[in-house]
């Protein structure tokens, strides 16, 4: 197993930027893909307070959504949907490149593993959006 | 002697959180965060949203949403502080704060859920 010094071991090495991933889009997109890791964790703090609002009862529950329509919540939320929708497809895409499922001596194509996320992702996201709209 | 890793298990949790971000958030997202403030769509009255949480399977579903997410974030942004800002050598204290504050987090969230009237 690898061990990590404090300390850069001595002889050769070569320096990397602290921006590389600038550099070209693939890397541009792989770091865009771990960031939204941020907004996922955003939107956790947003559900917390959501629940702490519906703790304290009606009236903090509507002080909440005054919290939701400032126009710089709006803002960080239209930010952090793309970044999550960034996150569902690049998931739901990567799918079939780390199981390489063989029927038959051959490859499944990569569209019938992501096919039916794609298809979960459509179902759960109504039956989410049935329940809040007419539960 | 040789320290075994929890790599695996991290990575679990890490995918699970993976998996239930990519199906569940988008739509949260997109109603709470945009349709219902903007009026797009009627949001659902506190009492409409209180009967959902507050129900057994209303409790369970909110503590995945918000654990599960969480350590996903822990492990995915402890690579991004590694691989982004190449700071390998602050190890200990990158996963004291990633996964520390999943553990924190998923705490807060077990005690919220727990405290739906």
């Amino acid at each position: 197993m690898a061990t990590y010094t404090s300390y850069p071991p001595k002889g050769y090495r070569v320096r990397m930027s602290t921006y590389w991933w600038l550099g070209r889009w693939p890397y541009l997109k792989f770091i865009l893909r771990e960031i939204s890791s941020v907004f996922v964790a955003w939107f956790v703090i947003e559900t917390l307070l959501q629940i702490g609002a519906l703790i304290d009862g009606p009236e903090a529950w509507i002080e909440m959504q005054d919290f939701f329509a400032n126009p710089f919540v709006i803002a960080l939320n239209v930010i952090s949907l793309f970044f999550v929708v960034f996150h569902a497809i690049t998931w739901f895409n990567l799918a079939p490149k780390a199981m390489a499922v063989r029927l038959g001596g051959k490859r499944v194509p990569a569209i019938l593993i992501a096919g039916p996320q794609y298809v979960a992702w459509a179902i759960v996201s109504a039956a989410v959006a049935w329940l809040l709209l007419h539960g | 002697m040789h320290k075994r890793s929890n790599e695996p298990f991290v990575w679990l949790l890490f995918s699970a959180g993976g998996v239930v971000a990519a199906l569940l958030i988008p739509i949260h997202l997109f109603l709470f965060g945009l349709a219902f403030p903007l009026g797009w769509l009627s949001a659902p009255t506190y009492d409409t949203v209180l009967a959902l949480a507050r129900s057994p399977i209303g409790r369970l579903y909110l503590f995945v949403l918000c654990m599960l997410p969480l350590f996903h974030w822990a492990h995915r942004f402890r690579y991004t502080l590694y691989d982004g800002l190449q700071i390998k050598h602050l190890d200990e204290l990158v996963n004291t704060f990633c996964y520390g504050g999943a553990i924190v987090g998923t705490v807060i969230a077990g005690y919220l859920i727990w405290r739906i009237p």
